[in-house]
């Protein structure tokens, strides 16, 4: 479980993304239609962008705050980070990818707990331009989580992965919940996934937000 | 083909080595820095990088010449510490660096630009600082663009003449390159030993090119 502040401002060319949101949650879904500013929300998050106003917190520690001066560096933030096209580095192989984050402080037995979990040991040697999108997702979910995140933001894992396997993958996300107990931050715009995963639901259209709350209530409004 | 034509071409390859590997960290520095960094002055940094590619090199090396010559403070300094520069190997390397300096960095910059940078931002959220995303992440990605860049900056080197021949001289056994000597054969009337000192640049010059191609089609294709 985490406690997340988002207070969020930032200008961009199509619309100014605005959201106020304090949240303790385990999973956090954001929701809405491409274009709507989830992607922006998790790399201001991740501190890949910088909010024009506003305080990012988790746990209490200030992240971002216009007010008071407060922009961590990335490294500095402690947060996991899964694009959309997972952005596995084209010129280390699967296990180099992996322990990127590794640091000497890092336990011995977090590699393998993490490819056993996520299924990885038999693609470990492998190059990252011969996996699948889903192999490519559960990779980078496992480089993102060897650094110990206190948050794992997810962009539509299951985006690259054609239906008939989409039920192969979310079992993963499942466990990386149950088993490792880091809180996640998921997006998508499929409303059946966070009925699946997410505790609290945040649906986003063109920058605002449309409704925040469980997810019955807030994946069933009309548009 | 004599032993001069040999003495020549080994003296002239090694130069364009040393002046290349020398060479290359700063133009790896400024190609880093147009690609990815905006700062006051910019244009005139890209301007400035890219002079010694238009001024003529007689112009470059008149420059240098004056540069290490004993009237500027550079050349007392160096003069005061014993270090001579002007019509020695040094200044041979010096006039290769400097006109090689502008490809070599403009061809790391395209390397670095066509680097997508959130391979970079996905680094740094997984810890790393600066230095190692630019080390393990940038420079990797990049290397086709660097290794092209340096042979191409080699191949400059080879030919360069114009810079050599003010601030080197073409002092036989000293500072004489593949360039160089065949100017001077010629005008010494000695066309048999330029021609032998010809062959050997195209082949160098051929041999450095085909390289440089392959790696950029290769890089196409990845």
């Amino acid at each position: 479980m985490i406690s997340l502040t988002l207070d969020v401002t930032l200008r961009q060319q199509a619309f100014t993304l605005e959201v106020r949101e304090t949240a303790s949650v385990e999973v956090l879904g954001l929701y809405g239609p491409s274009g709507s500013g989830k992607t922006s929300l998790l790399e201001a998050i991740a501190g890949l962008r910088t909010p024009d106003e506003g305080e990012i917190r988790i746990n209490d520690r200030v992240l971002f705050s216009s007010q008071g001066g407060v922009n961590l560096a990335p490294r500095e933030r402690h947060i996991g980070y899964v694009p959309q096209d997972a952005l596995l580095f084209p010129h280390l192989d699967v296990e180099q990818n992996i322990r990127y984050g590794e640091r000497g402080d890092t336990p011995p037995d977090l590699f393998p707990s993490l490819t056993q979990i996520l299924e990885l040991d038999p693609l470990l040697s492998r190059r990252v331009r011969h996996l699948s999108g889903g192999e490519k997702q559960r990779v980078a979910v496992a480089r993102a989580l060897i650094t110990r995140p206190t948050v794992l933001l997810l962009d539509e894992p299951l985006a690259g992965v054609d239906r008939a396997r989409r039920e192969l993958i979310l079992p993963y996300v499942l466990r990386i919940r149950r088993d490792l107990h880091v809180p996640l931050v998921y997006v998508t715009h499929d409303a059946a996934e966070l009925t699946a995963i997410a505790d609290r639901v945040l649906r986003l259209d063109a920058g605002r937000v449309l409704a925040a709350g469980a997810p019955s209530d807030t994946l069933t409004i009309a548009e | 083909m004599n032993a001069d034509t040999w003495a020549i071409a080994r003296f002239t390859v090694l130069m364009a080595v040393v002046a290349t590997a020398l060479v290359l960290p700063p133009a790896v520095a400024a190609g880093w820095l147009l690609a990815r960094r905006t700062f006051p002055g910019k244009t005139l940094v890209e301007t400035l990088v890219s002079l010694p590619l238009v001024l003529p090199p007689v112009a470059t090396g008149l420059l240098l010449l004056w540069l290490f010559g004993r009237r500027s403070p550079i050349g007392q300094a160096l003069d005061a510490a014993g270090i001579e520069v002007v019509f020695t190997w040094k200044a041979v390397v010096i006039a290769m660096m400097v006109t090689s300096f502008p490809l070599v960095a403009r061809s790391v910059r395209a390397g670095i630009e066509q680097v997508d940078r959130r391979f970079e931002d996905i680094a740094s959220t997984l810890g790393a600082g600066p230095l190692r995303v630019f080390r393990t992440i940038t420079l990797p990605l990049a290397a086709r663009g660097i290794i092209a860049g340096a042979i191409l900056g080699f191949s400059r080197a080879l030919g360069e003449f114009g810079a050599t021949i003010m601030v080197a001289g073409a002092i036989p056994g000293r500072t004489q390159t593949l360039a160089v000597g065949i100017y001077t054969f010629v005008e010494t009337g000695r066309e048999d030993a330029a021609w032998g000192l010809l062959a050997v640049s195209a082949l160098l010059a051929f041999g450095a090119i085909y390289v440089s191609n392959r790696l950029v089609d290769q890089a196409g294709r990845a």
